[in-house]
């Protein structure tokens, strides 16, 4: 613990929900990537719960076992009539197991979520391009619009702000800071997904650099994530046909920058 | 209480693992080991015994719903329904949303407290181990713990400075924590 022994106030002050506002989502964002502090915190929650006990006494009155069980034996009764309960169930009451305040992630599989998005990226381009290029026959951009219509259809759950986003981890981890690249070198088209990114100070955003084979990165957008931790770079300007070594994030102000400030938060190279 | 209490932890798990089989004499059972500490600890955040009874069926019939919330490999049963119980009465006396979903709840293995009488011993201990402590440092943690106070909110309550309040109790759970431990 001795290297993060700035934390150690913070840590307590959150574990007791004691800690607020900006102060807080800080903590939580140090905590998503430091297992050696959410460790301390359990630990803290622990000797808090200490405090609990220093409560001990007072007996609840005769009358509230029983309320207990019955309401326990109504919703038992409940679940066993899965038509009826939907109706019977209280507006507000959750659902056993309901699902937990997290942003989720993803439907396809990667790869072929990858296939679908650059091409659809790519299509987004070209009809652009298509709209503004006289020479085209009504029946190619009819086509186009066509084909430019089912891929933004598929593309949609992947990049509309409202889509349900999921991460799946292995049980008892929590999800990790992720980012994924998809490049298509030979249309300089890319989209880029990110999800559990720490919320920033005001005024600063994360910028996407690709890393090239051989010169400076090159700039590829710059963006904010949203309340659950997600966001997305779609179709930056891009010199054409740049071979991608690597992908990297910083944070940079939130007009971003030409170059890259350290340090280098995430990176990564093809799969 | 009863007559022969059984043994700790197995049979909380025990009685856990009875609740994801929807078995309802386990949910008795629960309760009848742990209705004391989880309406003990509203009572003393709410001050009022209706609420405080409210807050209790909430609590069991939370466990109820989703017994795997709780994970048994960390931290004993008793200590996590305090904590959840002291979060929801402390969301109810403040009027604000749940902050942590009970999942998140997790603590580090904790002072059994199936026994009445380790309860009882542990309780007299921790009581003691409050009153040694310094006034301010043991007022700052119970305004923290039992009001649900933030810290900008202790500082501002009783002059000092943040930096103060925050060191006061993180010191203030390090007593606690060397106390228990050993």
């Amino acid at each position: 613990m001795n290297e993060h022994e700035q934390y150690a106030e913070d840590l307590a002050l959150y574990a007791l929900d004691a800690l607020t506002g900006d102060d807080r989502a800080r903590i939580a964002g140090h905590l998503a990537t430091c297992a050696a502090c959410r460790l301390e915190v359990e630990q803290l929650r622990g000797d808090a719960a200490l405090l609990a006990l220093s409560a001990a006494g007072a007996r609840p009155p005769q009358r509230a076992r029983q309320r207990l069980l019955d309401a326990v034996a109504r919703e038992a009764s409940a679940a066993a009539t899965p038509a009826l309960s939907q109706s019977t169930r209280k507006r507000g009451t959750p659902s056993r197991d309901s699902s937990p305040r997290r942003s989720w992630w993803g439907v396809l599989g990667w790869a072929a979520a990858a296939a679908v998005l650059v091409f659809a990226a790519s299509l987004w381009k070209e009809n652009a391009g298509l709209k503004n290029s006289l020479a085209s026959a009504s029946s190619r951009e009819a086509e186009s619009r066509r084909q430019f219509e089912e891929l933004r259809k598929i593309a949609a759950p992947i990049l509309e702000p409202e889509a349900q986003r999921v991460t799946l981890v292995a049980s008892k981890t929590p999800p990790q800071p992720q980012g994924k690249a998809f490049y298509l070198r030979n249309r300089s088209s890319l989209v880029f997904l990110a999800n559990n990114m720490p919320p920033l100070p005001p005024r600063k955003a994360y910028e996407l650099w690709l890393i090239p084979t051989s010169g400076a990165p090159i700039a590829a957008g710059v963006f904010k994530p949203d309340a659950h931790g997600s966001g997305s770079v779609v179709n930056p300007p891009l010199p054409a046909g740049v071979e991608a070594k690597a992908f990297a994030i910083t944070v940079e102000s939130e007009a971003g920058s030409a170059t890259p400030t350290m340090p280098i938060l995430m990176m990564g190279s093809g799969e | 209480m009863l007559s022969s209490e059984p043994q700790g932890i197995s049979t909380d798990v025990a009685l856990v693992t009875g609740l994801k089989s929807g078995d309802q004499g386990a949910m008795a059972g629960l309760y009848d080991r742990y209705s004391s500490v989880v309406y003990a600890v509203a009572l003393r955040v709410l001050g009022d015994a209706g609420a405080a009874e409210d807050v209790l069926q909430e609590v069991f019939l939370q466990l109820w719903r989703r017994p795997s919330a709780f994970d048994a490999a960390r931290g004993s049963l008793g200590s996590w329904l305090a904590v959840i119980t002291r979060n929801r009465a402390i969301d109810s006396l403040r009027k604000r949303r749940p902050e942590t979903d009970i999942e998140d709840v997790v603590l580090s293995v904790s002072p059994d407290l199936a026994k009445d009488a380790e309860r009882s011993r542990t309780a007299e201990k921790v009581r003691g181990v409050l009153g040694g402590m310094a006034p301010a440092q043991r007022s700052a943690l119970e305004m923290a713990y039992w009001e649900g106070m933030s810290h900008t909110e202790i500082a501002a309550k009783t002059g000092e400075p943040l930096g103060t309040v925050k060191t006061r109790i993180r010191a203030g759970l390090m007593v606690l924590r060397k106390a228990f431990q050993g």
